[in-house]
């Protein structure tokens, strides 16, 4: 049983809580511009890592809210946890907001945020298939 | 004590070989599927010059995690073709292979809770006996005539409304299927190369030409990966994405009792399957872990749940004991089906995403994957299970459509 500390209340058993997969998957910008290839890999294709893995989890039987977290897959320690919508914190569990370096500001523009407020991102098609799924900078 | 009190020790049913510098193909991955293609490869190929790798120990993976659940009733026309087709296999593999794993077809009862269950279940029986699957709806009477410490009343939360059963299916001893096809294989010249973990491929542009291990580099023409829930790890070192999620799958096993469990039961609905092992352990499991992990546990509430669910369908198991419960990694795809065929580079060809499934289905990955790396063409069986399919849309979406527990 994980114990999760919610954003918003705390410590939880796991059973409080529902897994909603890979964090930092962004809709298509141009969804009507995806090839078959590129809508496969935005559809079926997820980071499946092995180790500290950037994840969605829903407080479903709390305040209902959704947040992120990085866990290793491996040992499942849970290293961060912190709020839709802000970029990946570094492995350590700092988040960029607090270490404000250069290179994961970065992040935070072309791979980070939610779907409706992406404005860096642009989703190329025919070119760059893979881009379709979050860049892999998000979940290395 | 005395050592030579002990009797002699057993011969052993297989080599430990050093790794030979190249082969002409290699598999990745010495589990029931990796054994079962060196197998058909070398049997039905006559590819002798090949090797199993494996990270840890023969069999030590998923093939050991299993609740050894055999049977074929799926929905789709694909799905009942090649798991019909493992059926058979399983029915005549003890004698092929010159090795009793004791495959008991004592049928696998699935049961319905909710009317929603029984459409689902009868449509299935009639999707069954199209595709010649033996197929059979019970009335709970029925059910209760085949397995009779099955609690039908009507004063519990889901109660018995019905269910499938399919006679020819049943269970075996995972263990000794793994052994028997390792000894078959190391008698027609296979190299089973154990604590040999596979760390980087190379590749000539876009082709596969050998194979980076612990043990040394070896050169090879072809790759097999047959690495469940590794698959990916794999596929990223290759340099492909597969469309899998790695997750935990619990079991467990009471202490062994005299035997009171006929049959196979499994309910989707209140998520358990129950079988009795030869020996008399009660082997139960039920669905996955959500979350994704590679660490061969659970979070105990998954025990929790598929317990609560076994006592209340059999209530003579209220006073049994949990002797001890493992985990395995299974690999998950979104239509909860397998795939097995070509990948994106040249001579590496992927068995994977069996998911909580792949035991039954031992036998006919091995044949249709066996056939696949040897003529660089899928077999009838296994070509509507490409990769491709996830780009063409054609999915073989048995989630909630196979009588299955995922």
């Amino acid at each position: 049983m994980l114990l999760i500390s919610c954003p918003n209340c705390g410590s939880r058993d796991e059973t409080e809580f529902h897994y909603g997969g890979q964090a930092h998957v962004a809709y298509p910008e141009n969804p009507n511009e995806l090839n078959d290839k590129e809508w496969a890999h935005f559809l079926f294709y997820r980071e499946n890592t092995k180790g500290i893995f950037a994840e969605r989890w829903l407080h479903s039987t709390g305040c209902r809210q959704w947040f992120n977290m990085l866990r290793d897959t491996v040992t499942y320690d849970i290293k961060a946890v912190y709020p839709m919508g802000t970029p990946r914190p570094d492995a350590a569990g700092k988040s960029t907001a607090e270490t404000g370096t250069a290179s994961l500001a970065a992040d935070s523009t072309t791979t980070g945020t939610a779907a409706p407020s992406i404005s860096g991102t642009s989703i190329a098609p025919a070119a760059t298939p893979a881009s379709t799924t979050a860049p892999k900078g998000a979940t290395k | 004590m005395n050592t030579q009190q002990l009797p002699e020790h057993p011969d052993f049913l297989w080599r430990n070989p050093e790794p030979k510098k190249s082969y002409d193909a290699v598999i990745v991955g010495g589990g029931g599927h990796g054994l079962a293609t060196a197998y058909f490869l070398a049997k039905n190929h006559g590819m002798t010059n090949i090797a199993v790798l494996e990270k840890g120990w023969l069999a030590g993976g998923n093939m050991a995690r299993n609740t050894t659940i055999i049977r074929s009733n799926y929905l789709w026309d694909e799905s009942a073709a090649i798991y019909e087709h493992a059926l058979k296999l399983w029915e005549i593999l003890p004698e092929e292979l010159e090795y009793d794993f004791l495959f008991s077809q004592r049928g696998v009862m699935n049961l319905a809770h909710t009317l929603g269950d029984v459409r689902e279940s009868m449509r299935r029986v009639g999707a069954n006996k199209l595709n010649g699957v033996d197929a059979e709806w019970l009335d709970p009477k029925q059910v209760k005539e085949l397995c009779p410490i099955l609690n039908i009343s009507d004063n519990i939360r889901y109660p018995v409304m019905g269910a499938t059963y399919q006679p020819r299916a049943g269970i075996a001893k995972h263990d000794h299927v793994a052994w028997a096809f390792a000894r078959k294989c190391d008698e027609m010249g296979v190299d089973i190369i154990q604590n040999c973990e596979v760390t980087g491929f190379i590749k000539d542009g876009n082709r596969v030409t050998g194979v980076k291990t612990s043990r040394g580099t070896i050169n090879t023409e072809k790759v097999g990966l047959c690495a469940a829930g590794h698959s990916s790890v794999l596929a990223e070192m290759a340099g492909f994405e597969l469309p899998i999620q790695s997750h935990p799958l619990q079991a467990l096993v009471s202490e062994l009792h005299e035997p009171v469990h006929p049959t196979v039961v499994m309910s989707n609905h209140v998520h358990v399957y129950v079988s009795q092992a030869h020996k008399g352990e009660l082997v139960m499991g039920a669905g996955v872990d959500s979350y994704n992990g590679y660490g061969q546990r659970g979070s105990f509430h998954v025990i929790e749940h598929q317990m609560a669910a076994a006592v209340e369908l059999f209530p003579i198991f209220a006073r049994a004991h949990v002797l001890r419960t493992w985990g395995g990694i299974v690999d998950t795809t979104l239509d909860a089906s397998p795939i097995v065929g070509n990948t994106p580079v040249e001579n590496m060809f992927v068995n994977c995403g069996w998911g909580t499934g792949g035991f039954k289905g031992t036998p006919a990955a091995g044949l249709t994957f066996a056939h696949n790396i040897a003529t660089g063409t899928p077999h009838e069986l296994n070509r509507p299970f490409a990769l491709e399919r996830f780009e063409t849309g054609a999915l073989i979406d048995e989630h909630g459509a196979a009588a299955v527990a995922h």
